[in-house]
């Protein structure tokens, strides 16, 4: 019997694209900028199709936030090897400065967000410093705790409107500046961290992941390049929550709720860790679901991290890896 | 004088939560986030098997600590056996395990009803001039027991000292024989059973209330990197740093900042001490 | 090679627990020369190397270079003053190409300040520096070797990357932690050449080495370690003529 078995080659059209002969002809120039065209435009364009179904585009909104969020954890994990266990903390640091700037100190959206971005990832990495010197295991301990604590804290001794939270927060002035801001914004972020991971300093982070030791005997300081990661990845995580904060005119104990931790986490995890698009891809699934899942109340954490821990167990590589490779290249079986 | 009595009371409160994680973690250096998670799991099953299926107390504590072992063996099992190695798994795995009991009993188990699980002896005394319920002097006693019982067993049964082996060097431990997976399995079902035997002990002084996982988690953590990961005396002395510390919050500030106590002690000592007080772990250096 | 003494150990100690890892060390090394440490298994080789750079904190003892302490100066700020080291155990970035492994140490401020090239931030600065070191360093330039990824490149070639990168940092001191072993004949013989350089262009040299007669070849001065402690110093003659060092080897029956 004829022994068989199956093998994974490059498409043609992908060897094709390799070298300066990629401008050579559309197909090939489609076949490289297609998928982030598409991507880009559908999002772009998803805010004027859901004018049929208004609800469905704070739903858009809160996915853009998720996902920027997703970026951040991505980043921080795959690329830095700080595992934050509390996503939560930058959004409702950056929720509540915002909430501040705008309510107590009359500062207008477009600087109280901004404001609240940059301060609040100050103050977060600040915070976070204490554990940055020491292992991975550390981070994720200080980055579990905060959130929480700072949900008790602010319960228990009813400071920053307590319970009942601050509310009267400026709306944005239109809706479609609302929209389109956070979609821009998100659209940025991914950029720009595809942009950064793959220069010189991006080497030196994923350094500090696998070979710290090697780094320093370069010359560099580790925890320097770490408290750089932690800020960038908290001022995304704050300008999402000061985004939410002016989003629903309120600023309140919602803003540490386990969902900010959670489901990055899975969006990344699912979606492929270490890709960056993986991380939005995968919020852009579980966001949805969570909507159809509100239902559930609490069951919906106990869905995601279901999901979380079973591509974690089957060591799935992730969605986003999956679909490059559908694209890049295809199976057969070829006689052995 | 009321002051030392209840400090060394919540001393011991905040020993015995923390031993499961730091027995844990000092034998297969595996965090495990999901400790809170298992202390109220063992107290709702303490709770459906002595109100739902009206078995006697002592069977109920006795079945309960036995389920939560077993809950923690399978779940090193089938869950965390299967990505040992990878830390960043690893943190994730438990993590979200911990995360879906807690919510999972929010959405399925405690709500409506408050639960409660009976004390051991009801009633109160006196003791050196501060009034102590019975319960309390069970808790002492027994977390005292605990601690000395646990000490002679890692030093003296041959399980202890393989557990000790595995924790000071696994791959010369897995060269001489010592089964590396085995050894994790039994720590996670000795760690979760602790968690139990915690919850069984303390719940009974209120309600089961599905925070408690957090805040069990929280002081748990704080305590072992007070003390320094991976050591028993430095265990026992974080707790009774912290357990005063609260105490002495409580009395002279207010009851609202008990958890900062926690947070402050976790900060300082990684300020100051990464290691902890007694910590073998000298994360900084001899890793080269 | 000059009389001026460039780095200065005094009484350094260190104890790992029971173990007694350093004992009271003291040597100083000229600059420019080529300083051998050799010993047996286990001698504390690599826990000296560790203290003097910063990756270890000694229990005592002091370490000075050029006259100014460095004795508790964390590993970073070590090498940023020119005191850099290798490591036995390498591991370059292996899914990317040799001269990329090279990014980081040109990142580093140091590069900056010494390498006369400046950092600017662009792509095309950093990576064809990066071949001229490999060029220096002895990968053949117009070859595929510098791009091959640092996973199929062989041991020599390997080492020399490791070399390599504390090259890139121009610094004044190395500590080379065994960059002979694992080596074949053929290979050691091409590393030579590239140690001699190193020395005529002013580098001082420590070489923590096993393969002694390799070492011999190259170096000045030689200090024996047992057990954390010195044994014998001076010229290789008079140390491998040592009666100590006989016995630390080879055991009091071999002698």
């Amino acid at each position: 019997m004829e022994k068989t078995r199956r093998e994974r080659v490059d498409r043609g059209l992908k060897a094709r694209t390799e070298g300066i002969y990629a401008v050579s002809s559309f197909e090939e120039i489609i076949y490289l900028v297609g998928p982030r065209l598409v991507l880009i435009a559908g999002i772009l364009l998803l805010p004027l199709i859901l004018e049929i179904a208004p609800y469905w585009k704070r739903v858009v909104n809160i996915m853009c936030v998720y996902a920027i969020l997703a970026l951040a954890f991505d980043f921080l994990a795959n690329y830095v090897g700080l595992v934050c266990l509390g996503g939560a903390l930058f959004v409702g640091v950056g929720g509540y400065l915002a909430a501040i700037f705008n309510v107590y100190l009359s500062c207008p959206f477009y600087l109280s967000i901004p404001l609240a971005s940059v301060c609040g990832a100050a103050l977060c990495t600040v915070l976070i410093l204490p554990c940055l010197p020491l292992r991975g295991v550390y981070f994720a301990i200080v980055t579990l705790m905060y959130p929480i604590l700072f949900s008790r804290i602010i319960e228990a001794l009813n400071i920053l409107g307590g319970t009942n939270g601050i509310s009267g927060i400026d709306s944005f002035p239109g809706e479609y500046i609302e929209e389109y801001a956070i979609i821009v914004a998100m659209l940025a972020a991914l950029f720009s961290m595809r942009r950064l991971v793959s220069q010189d300093v991006g080497l030196v982070l994923r350094g500090v992941k696998d070979n710290d030791q090697s780094i320093r005997a370069s010359g560099i300081n580790v925890t320097a390049m770490k408290s750089l990661a932690v800020f960038i990845a908290a001022l995304m995580g704050c300008f999402g929550g000061a985004y939410i904060a002016h989003l629903y005119m309120w600023a309140g104990l919602s803003l540490f709720a386990l969902d900010f931790s959670i489901i990055p986490i899975a969006a990344v995890v699912m979606g492929g860790g270490g890709t960056l698009i993986g991380a939005v891809i995968g919020c852009f699934i579980l966001v949805p679901l969570s909507e159809f899942l509100r239902f559930f109340g609490a069951f919906r954490i106990v869905i995601y991290c279901v999901i979380l821990t079973a591509f974690i167990v089957l060591k799935s590589e992730g969605l986003m890896v999956y679909l490059q490779r559908k694209y890049h290249q295809f199976e057969r079986v070829v006689k052995v | 004088m009321e002051i030392v009595v209840y400090g060394v009371i919540n001393s011991l409160v905040l020993a015995l939560m923390s031993l499961g994680f730091a027995l844990v973690y000092s034998i297969s250096r595996l965090p495990n986030f999901a400790h809170g998670a298992l202390y109220v799991a063992a107290g709702y099953m303490v709770w459906l098997l002595l109100h739902g299926a009206g078995l006697p107390y002592g069977v109920s504590i006795v079945l309960g600590i036995i389920a939560t072992s077993l809950v923690g063996a399978l779940i090193y099992r089938f869950i965390i056996m299967r990505i040992r190695g990878m830390e960043i798994s690893e943190i994730i795995g438990t993590y979200a395990i911990g995360l879906a009991i807690i919510e999972g009993l929010r959405w399925g188990g405690l709500r409506g009803m408050t639960y409660t699980l009976p004390v051991f002896i009801p009633g109160s005394t006196d003791a050196l001039g501060a009034t102590v319920d019975y319960q309390r002097l069970v808790i002492v006693g027994a977390g005292l027991l605990t601690f000395i019982l646990l000490f002679l067993f890692t030093k003296l049964t041959r399980i202890g000292l393989a557990l000790r082996g595995i924790a000071q060097d696994e791959r010369a431990a897995m060269m001489l024989g010592i089964d590396s997976d085995r050894t994790a399995l039994i720590s996670l079902a000795l760690g979760s059973g602790l968690a139990g035997f915690a919850a069984v002990l303390l719940l009974p002084l209120g309600n089961i209330v599905v925070e408690q996982g957090y805040n069990v988690l929280i002081f748990a953590v704080a305590v072992c990197i007070v003390g320094g990961l991976g050591s028993w005396s430095g265990t026992i002395i974080a707790s009774f740093i912290i357990g005063f510390a609260q105490i002495l919050t409580e009395t002279f500030i207010s009851t609202h900042f008990v958890m900062v106590v926690a947070l402050i002690a976790i900060i300082v000592t990684l300020l100051i001490r990464p290691s902890g007080i007694f910590g073998k772990q000298k994360q900084l250096e001899e890793r080269v | 090679m000059s009389e001026t003494v460039i780095l200065s150990i005094r009484g350094v100690s260190k104890s790992f627990g029971g173990l007694k890892a350093l004992v009271d060390l003291s040597f100083d090394v000229r600059q420019g020369e080529i300083y051998g440490i050799i010993g047996p298994n286990g001698s504390g080789k690599t826990t000296l190397i560790n203290c003097v750079t910063g990756f270890v904190r000694p229990d005592s003892g002091r370490v000075f270079f050029r006259d100014k302490e460095i004795t508790r100066l964390p590993a970073h700020k070590i090498a940023r003053l020119g005191v850099t080291r290798t490591f036995q155990i390498m591991r370059p970035y292996y899914t990317l190409p040799a001269y990329k492994n090279l990014i980081v140490p040109l990142w580093s401020p140091r590069a900056k300040r010494h390498g006369g090239w400046r950092g600017g931030g662009k792509h095309g600065d950093r990576d064809t520096v990066a071949i001229d070191i490999l060029e220096e360093i002895g990968f053949e330039r117009d070859s595929r070797v510098p791009y091959k990824l640092a996973a199929t490149l062989p041991t020599g070639y390997q080492k020399r990357l490791e070399l390599a990168r504390c090259m890139a940092l121009r610094p004044d001191v190395v500590f080379c932690d065994e960059v002979f072993s694992g080596l074949s004949m053929s290979e050691i013989a091409g590393m030579i050449p590239l140690i001699e350089k190193l020395k005529m262009d002013g580098v001082t040299l420590i070489m923590v080495e096993h393969r002694l007669r390799e070492l011999f070849r190259v170096a000045d001065t030689v200090m024996a370690l047992n057990f954390g402690e010195k044994i014998a110093e001076g010229d290789y003659t008079e140390v491998i003529e040592d009666k100590q060092v006989k016995e630390a080897y080879l055991g009091k029956e071999g002698v």
